[in-house]
């Protein structure tokens, strides 16, 4: 473990700004991802089964 | 307009690999193979950034700022393993003129394009601190930018053309052309003077990075690994049913 | 007619991506694969004569100095086998240090100092927690010793 206190993890030596938007970026991009496909999908799959009756 | 019946049709032909370049087989196991790879993804990202984030020590140049190596570079990777991922499937759609081959490399262009995007901001927010400019026009950065732009033009060309089999070869072809910048970005920092750095990671030599840190990277790079292949299964299900829905060839869950 | 107008659209926004991504091709094979020259290059005469350029390579060690102005910081840039002056005003990045690489943009002034409108550090590929950096710099240190006894 490297480190000896919250606020020392958060301040990531003086580079909060970079490194968590860094990861920020990264993850939030991934979610975004994931949520637009699950809306495309639930779009498409309501279609197909209204088109099956 | 019912269902076809897939299980007979699975049992009468024998087995056969090139049943599963059939859309209505391909989907279901497709289907099967998405949660194991979420749940891999989630486990290995998670375990990826304690190893990164409460393992790793410090760097001696950089301090706690090259922590965001644990993001950028699997992400730079992927970039471009994806691109040269699409351009295969693109490829081995015009030769074997298979249908599913296209479909694969149209579910993986918008992954490719979100881990190019990821790459660049990461490297940008990266570059600040440790270099001193956000952004500069050296031959890494631009020519990923230049793969951005790919990405970027393959999805507008599929958008443009409304016959989606033309659409499918002509936007294949530019994936083919534009597979030769992957190579540039990749040995860019090795043929030409640039800020960017070089590899610290590369098959020929032993890895610049301390075990822990290289470890970390590595765990982060599989589970990104397996969301995109999650996420590529997804669309390519979506895809599917987009094109094939009318023909009514799935059973509802 | 809509569909029409939105494939026009596409198309449009298309070719413009192109024409950018060509432009910045052939920006960046003209000049800017070479990213920055080595003192030796400027010497040389290979670097443009007119016009800002970079220049890249090492802070020679004990050439930092902070000019009387208390605005400017000079420093020698070198590739150990040429050195140049350089003049800089305003925040050096935290990785610009003496002994390691940094690429500086500017103009070559007439007096032959090198008058930087930007500094950018430039760091190597290896990472490594500051203990392992100082027992490697210690291993050096000792190997060198012993080929000059």
């Amino acid at each position: 473990m490297q480190w000896h206190s919250m606020s020392e993890f958060l301040a990531m030596g003086g580079y909060a700004f970079y490194v968590w938007g860094s990861f920020g970026v990264t993850f939030g991009c991934m979610l975004i991802e994931m949520l637009l496909l699950n809306s495309r999908r639930q779009r498409i799959t309501q279609a197909v089964k209204q088109e099956a009756f | 307009m019912k269902n076809i019946d897939i299980k007979s049709n699975m049992q009468t032909s024998k087995f056969n690999w090139l049943q599963y370049a059939s859309p209505k087989i391909f989907y279901p196991l497709a289907g099967k193979l998405i949660p194991w790879c979420l749940a891999g993804a989630a486990i290995l990202i998670a375990y990826g950034l304690y190893l990164g984030l409460f393992v790793a020590p410090t760097d001696f140049q950089q301090g706690e700022g090259y922590r965001i190596i644990f993001v950028h570079v699997p992400a730079a990777w992927f970039s471009m393993f994806l691109y040269l991922l699409m351009a295969l499937y693109a490829g081995l759609g015009i030769v074997l003129n298979a249908r599913l081959s296209y479909m694969m490399a149209t579910a993986i262009a918008p992954t490719g394009a979100m881990f190019t995007l990821v790459a660049l901001v990461t490297g940008s927010l990266w570059g600040k601190p440790m270099w001193g400019a956000w952004w500069v026009w050296d031959a890494r950065l631009t020519s990923e930018l230049i793969l951005l732009f790919l990405y970027i033009g393959y999805f507008s060309l599929q958008a443009a053309i409304d016959d989606k089999s033309r659409a499918d070869k002509a936007s294949a072809v530019l994936a083919l052309v534009g597979a030769i910048n992957v190579p540039i970005i990749y040995f860019s920092v090795k043929w030409w003077n640039t800020l960017h750095q070089g590899a610290s990671v590369s098959l020929m030599n032993a890895p610049a990075m301390a075990a822990v840190m290289l470890k970390g990277m590595l765990v982060m790079a599989i589970g990104f690994w397996l969301y995109s292949i999650a996420v590529i299964l997804i669309r390519v299900r979506c895809e599917i049913l987009e094109r094939d829905s009318k023909a009514a060839m799935f059973r509802q869950d | 007619m809509k569909a029409r107008h939105k494939r026009f659209g596409l198309i449009a926004a298309g070719l413009i991506l192109l024409v950018i991504a060509t432009v910045l091709i052939t920006k960046s094979f003209r000049s800017n694969l070479v990213f920055f020259f080595t003192p030796t290059q400027v010497e040389k005469g290979e670097a443009p004569k007119t016009g800002s350029f970079r220049i890249g390579g090492l802070v020679e060690n004990g050439s930092l100095k902070r000019l009387p102005d208390g605005l400017h910081v000079q420093f020698r840039v070198t590739d150990t086998a040429k050195t140049m002056q350089v003049v800089y005003k305003g925040i050096l990045p935290d990785l610009f240090k003496e002994g390691k690489g940094v690429v500086a943009e500017g103009k070559l002034g007439t007096n032959g100092v090198f008058e930087a409108d930007q500094v950018l550090a430039k760091h190597d590929e290896n990472y490594m927690p500051p203990e392992a950096a100082a027992a490697l710099k210690a291993a050096q240190e000792n190997k060198a010793k012993g080929k000059v006894i």
